[in-house]
């Protein structure tokens, strides 16, 4: 089937002000009789569900967390994009706009990407009305920095906590309209089903992580802001909580999975230490404004302290390959160079996977206190964690899962095609393509969030009638009782091995043969080796305790199970993807290391429909158009 | 690096099946930790142990393991986060422990705090602070350009200094009193700092601190135990300011 | 009105009526020190100047520090109970960071001045502890005027070896109430910072260290029979 993205016509730069006026709106006065409930209170969720609740529709929000304060958004460092051009050094709409294609390798929508591009100003007045305190200089203007992929300074940021504060700034407008009564907040509540009645979205099945109890909740519409799915390989940089189990059971009940395998690498997280280990920690990309990445040149030379290794024996490959970006490439170039410095032998630290990130000349050039300034809390952070002090000696650095641009399929108004359920942030596919710029994911929540949602499901709620299914249907009852069931088989294996064991074979598997780069064969591989691991996974799984209570292990083996679903559809759509594009990395389809596209044969958006357990999932397309944007071979060089 | 060290400590653990339940301390050993082991995934080793055992692992909230989230809350031999400086207890590090060590670990304990199971207490509390005030009354859309209001560095520096605030309750876990004065105090401080939150700071604090005392927190004595505790180093000077915050709305 | 009933309020109220003892306290001490002989009869003189006030001021001025006592104490014990409550379960490990003994006392050490001040009061100001002593019954002459003899009746008492001890011990725990009590106030009425602080609470405890030197010379100069 094609797929139709329902991208409005014409000039690019009227196609989102157009559309918002061809979307039906709904009466003040009707908006309190719709119901819409919004999983997940991340950048996406929690400013979806604040805007929603303050246009009057009764909102229901959920987190598995404790409070909405705690979603992973949380983490992002760095900054986030918009396209002010406050330093006038020639940004714009259109520059970002561009720059945001190009990054993502040609496999985003341009529609999408320009809507992101124009919303972004609006996104900084609102935080700065929210009073998230960005970093300022001493007139007391905004202040920018530069991140990877742009040649421009737009990176708004607060200290090394962008993140946090813009997730602050959004739970703090929720909490306004909790305290208003317009959004009514379910935490510590994991969902655990999507209700699908005569095709269309009509609620979710939650299980209270506190008491165990199964609750249903009816809406007339859902939206999903489930975040992203690389937890998938074990060790990456999510919270220990991400997972793909919202998205997977949407997608069970219909949903369409887009490019799964368009998964980023961060190229700067801390190396892994040991087996035991239970994340990986990023250290924000603005480090490499200011550190310089080399490894020896010599292999004879990974031994030595770094600091003894002469300037004239180190090879500082970015800069040296990428001469007008240099350790400014984008993640995945920086990330796949790591690995092949590392791959060719010359790799530092446990196992040789890790190459140093020198702030040795910054400290010349800047002095040691302009750089605490600026990374402080990143350099204590290293430190902690390492024991090594970054201002005495290189840090080192290895490139870790962090962020996934594939997710559930949605047309321009962040509809899946199953009406009803809407897809916000990294839950969805629609604006990085194949790989995403560094301070775009924030962008990209609080666009959908605060400035997409609320007019798109007016239009979709302006042709529907509020409350026409309750959680008296049936259909509630048989998802409660379907959830239920699965528990109750989960708990009743009492295996012989628990749940992180097989969490970390499966992403062992996946970082192995579907990591940074994957060929036909290591996806083959993993096609038949997940299916062996799932079997024996509810076949050998030990879950203490029971369903009535607070039951981690239930949490996780739940999330475990779905992961070792999805990840044979990552590595099916791997497999299928007969190129190399942003985070796809296939090593048959390359130029001397550079990844080679294929625009002929798939230049198009790739949407999985699942068919049922164990049977080979349908393949849908959505043909991508460039009017506006040439394609062209991505060079940083 | 040495990691063929490895530690053997005893673990004398908060154990409380539910919120009614007396709940009670038991004892666990550690085998095979390395200095580079987080004290969470120290506790995940244990777990571990505990499930091939068929008993029921220690539960613990944690979830971003990076910090900042805010989530993870225990004390670690009367230290809420185990007491080393701006340190959440998943960036704490086994390497501060040596071979024999023998840990208490405890959960947040206040009564605004109550106990949902182990490890886990139920913070939302500090939520419903927050709702009573901590926030700008702007709307969605329609706000000012961010440049139209000036704010020089020296001034939002501050404010972020008290944003920095992860939430995790770890102030009150400190407090003898079990209050949740730095926790407000950096809330309130914040947006009275900042010209954005000025309309409203007369309203807010007296909301929040009144919300505060509602939800069964303490008042302050001015102990400085929160500030010690404090992963993120809230200064005190924050609750000052809410002090001063307070009076001027006496006079509003 | 929100300064009775809040947490904040009642702890400015705290605040201020502390404050306003530890200025008396400051200014007791001054007249005290007149003993060693700066104004011309000494504290007989001092003792003489205050008492001939107009009969109004003395009255307001001692109700008015009773009002402030009353107020400190009756907030002070209503704070405690609370907080005590904040966490009624304590941890198995105590580990105290910042805490002083002094700053976790201020309960006992406020209770113990209470016991002291009436004891003090019975003792010097209603003089019906040791009425053989009692400067009223004791009249001497200062420049032509039969006044009582405060002196006597101090140089008495402080010839005890346990009466000392009581005094010298009580502005002991004086220092302690004072030492966490002062910086307090500038903390609560905010006018502190992180970098005022520091300096604040050496200055609180200085404060609070010459109060109990200055206090405690009078009885350990008598005992020791450095004055007569």
């Amino acid at each position: 089937m094609i797929l139709d993205g329902k991208c409005p016509t014409g000039p690019i730069e009227q196609t989102w002000d157009k559309h918002r006026f061809d979307l039906k709106l709904v009466n003040p006065a009707n908006k309190r009789k719709y119901n819409v409930i919004v999983v997940g209170t991340g950048l996406a969720g929690g400013a979806a569900a604040a805007s929603l609740g303050e246009l009057g529709y009764n909102v229901q929000a959920f987190c598995y967390q404790d409070s909405p304060r705690r979603a992973h958004s949380i983490a992002a460092q760095g900054g986030i994009n918009a396209a002010k051009n406050y330093p006038n050094d020639g940004d714009s709409i259109y520059r970002l706009f561009y720059d945001t294609i190009k990054g993502g390798d040609f496999r985003a929508r341009e529609a999408d990407v320009w809507r992101l591009a124009q919303v972004s100003n609006n996104i900084i007045d609102q935080c700065v009305a929210q009073g998230v305190p960005f970093g300022r200089d001493y007139a007391g203007y905004l202040d920018n920095r530069s991140f990877g992929g742009a040649q421009v300074s737009r990176t708004f940021f607060a200290r090394g906590q962008t993140g946090q504060q813009l997730l602050l700034g959004a739970y703090s407008a929720l909490s306004r309209q909790i305290k208003l009564g317009s959004v009514k907040m379910y935490d510590r509540r994991e969902m655990l089903d999507l209700v699908v009645v005569d095709g269309v979205a009509r609620g979710i099945t939650v299980r209270n992580l506190v008491t165990g109890a199964m609750e249903s909740y009816a809406a007339d519409a859902v939206c999903l802001c489930t975040g992203g799915y690389v937890n998938v390989f074990y060790l990456s940089t999510n919270a220990m909580g991400c997972s793909v189990t919202a998205n997977w059971k949407a997608h069970k009940k219909g949903a369409y999975f887009a490019n799964p395998c368009y998964t980023q690498i961060h190229p700067t997280c801390i190396p892994q230490a040991g087996d035991y280990q239970s994340k990986l920690t990023l250290m924000s990309e603005s480090l490499r404004n200011d550190g310089r990445v080399w490894v020896p040149k010599k292999k004879e030379d990974c031994g030595k302290h770094p600091n003894e290794i002469a300037e004239d024996d180190r090879d500082y490959y970015l800069e040296r390959k990428y001469p007008s970006y240099g350790n400014l490439a984008p993640r995945d170039i920086a990330s796949r160079a790591a690995k092949e410095q590392c791959d060719d032998g010359r790799g530092v630290g446990p196992g040789g996977r890790g190459v140093y990130l020198d702030f040795a000349d910054s400290i010349k050039r800047l002095g040691e206190d302009t750089i605490r300034e600026r990374y402080g809390n990143l350099f204590e952070m290293y430190e902690k964690i390492t024991d090594e002090n970054g201002y005495k000696r290189p840090m080192r650095m290895y490139p870790a899962p962090h962020y996934s641009m594939g997710g559930l399929w949605v047309d321009y108004n962040l509809m899946s095609n199953i009406p009803g359920l809407f897809v916000l942030g990294e839950a969805n596919f629609s604006v990085h393509g194949a790989n995403r710029l560094g301070a775009s994911a924030l962008m990209q929540g609080l666009a959908d969030g605060y400035f997409v949602i609320p007019y798109t499901i007016g239009g979709y709620l302006a042709t529907v009638k509020p409350g026409q299914v309750k959680t008296d249907h049936a259909e509630f009852k048989k998802c409660e009782a379907d959830v239920k069931a699965e528990q109750d088989k989960l708990l009743g294996i009492n295996g012989n091995k628990t749940v992180f064991e097989f969490m970390r074979e499966v992403g062992g598997l996946m970082w192995e043969n579907c990591g940074m780069a994957r060929t036909k064969e290591s996806l083959e591989t993993n096609l038949k080796k997940i299916p062996a691991l799932r079997e024996e996974f509810w076949k050998n799984v030990k879950v203490t305790g029971s369903g009535a209570e607070l039951n981690q292990q239930l949490e996780n083996a739940g999330r475990t199970a779905d992961f070792l679903e999805f990840s044979e559809l990552l590595c099916r759509d791997a497999l299928h993807r007969n190129e190399s594009c942003g985070g796809h990395f296939r090593s048959e389809y390359q130029d001397a290391g550079e990844a080679q596209r294929d625009d002929v044969n798939f230049c198009y958006v790739g949407a999985w429909e699942y068919k049922g357990d164990n049977k080979e999932p349908e393949l849908h397309k959505e043909p991508l158009k460039f009017d506006n944007v040439h394609l062209a071979i991505r060079s940083y060089k | 690096m040495s990691d063929h060290k490895t530690m053997t400590l005893t673990l004398i653990v908060w154990r409380q099946k539910n919120a009614s339940d007396a709940g009670k301390f038991e004892t666990y050993t550690a085998k095979n930790i390395t200095e580079h082991h987080s004290f969470l995934e120290m506790l995940d080793c244990v777990n571990e142990d505990l499930i091939y055992a068929g008993k029921d692992p220690i539960v613990f909230d944690h979830d971003c393991r990076e910090g900042i989230c805010g989530m993870c809350s225990q004390v670690v031999n009367g230290a809420p986060h185990g007491g080393q400086d701006r340190t959440t207890v998943c960036q704490l590090h086994m390497r501060k422990f040596k071979d024999g060590d023998t840990i208490y670990i405890e959960p947040w304990r206040a009564r605004a705090f109550p106990i949902i199971r182990d490890l886990i207490v139920d913070r939302s509390a500090l939520d419903k602070i927050i709702q009573a005030g901590g926030y700008t009354s702007c709307h969605t859309g329609g706000v000012a350009d961010g440049n139209a209001i000036l704010i020089p560095k020296p001034v939002a520096d501050e404010a972020m200094d008290a944003a920095e605030c992860v939430g995790c309750g770890a102030c009150v876990a400190g407090c003898p009193n079990g209050s949740a004065m730095l926790f407000t105090g950096a809330k309130v401080s914040q947006l009275a700092i900042l010209p954005q939150g000025q309309g409203e700071a007369a309203r807010r604090v007296m909301n929040m601190t009144n919300t505060m005392t509602e939800c069964g927190f303490g008042n302050c004595t001015n102990h400085y135990e929160c500030m010690a505790a404090c992963p993120k180093g809230i200064n005190v000077k924050f609750i000052a300011r809410m002090n001063r915050e307070f009076l001027k709305a006496q006079f509003a | 009105m929100q300064l009775l009933t809040s947490s904040i309020g009642r702890k400015i109220l705290m605040a201020i009526t502390g404050q306003a003892m530890v200025l008396f306290a400051v200014i007791h001490l001054l007249g005290n020190s007149s003993i060693f002989g700066w104004l011309p009869g000494g504290i007989n003189a001092y003792a003489h100047h205050l008492h001939s006030m107009p009969a109004p001021v003395i009255i307001g001025f001692r109700l008015g520090l009773l009002l402030f006592a009353c107020v400190h104490i009756w907030f002070g014990i209503q704070l405690t109970i609370e907080n005590r409550g904040g966490r009624p379960q304590q941890y198995a490990v105590k580990s105290v960071q910042k805490a002083s003994f002094a700053s976790e006392n201020m309960i006992w050490t406020g209770s113990l001045l209470v016991a002291f001040i009436i004891y003090h009061l019975l003792h010097f100001t209603f003089q019906v502890i040791s009425p053989e002593t009692a400067a009223v019954k004791n009249m001497v002459d200062l420049h032509g005027a039969n006044v009582p003899n405060v002196l006597g009746m101090v140089v008495a008492a402080f010839q005890n070896l346990f009466v000392t001890l009581i005094y010298a011990g009580a502005m002991l725990v004086l220092f302690l109430h004072l030492s966490h009590g002062i910086q307090s106030f500038f903390q609560t009425l905010g006018w502190s910072n992180d970098r005022v602080q520091p300096f604040i609470t050496k200055a609180g405890t200085l404060v609070a260290l010459a109060l109990f030197l200055g206090y405690a010379a009078v009885p350990l100069t008598i005992l020791l029979r450095i004055l007569n």
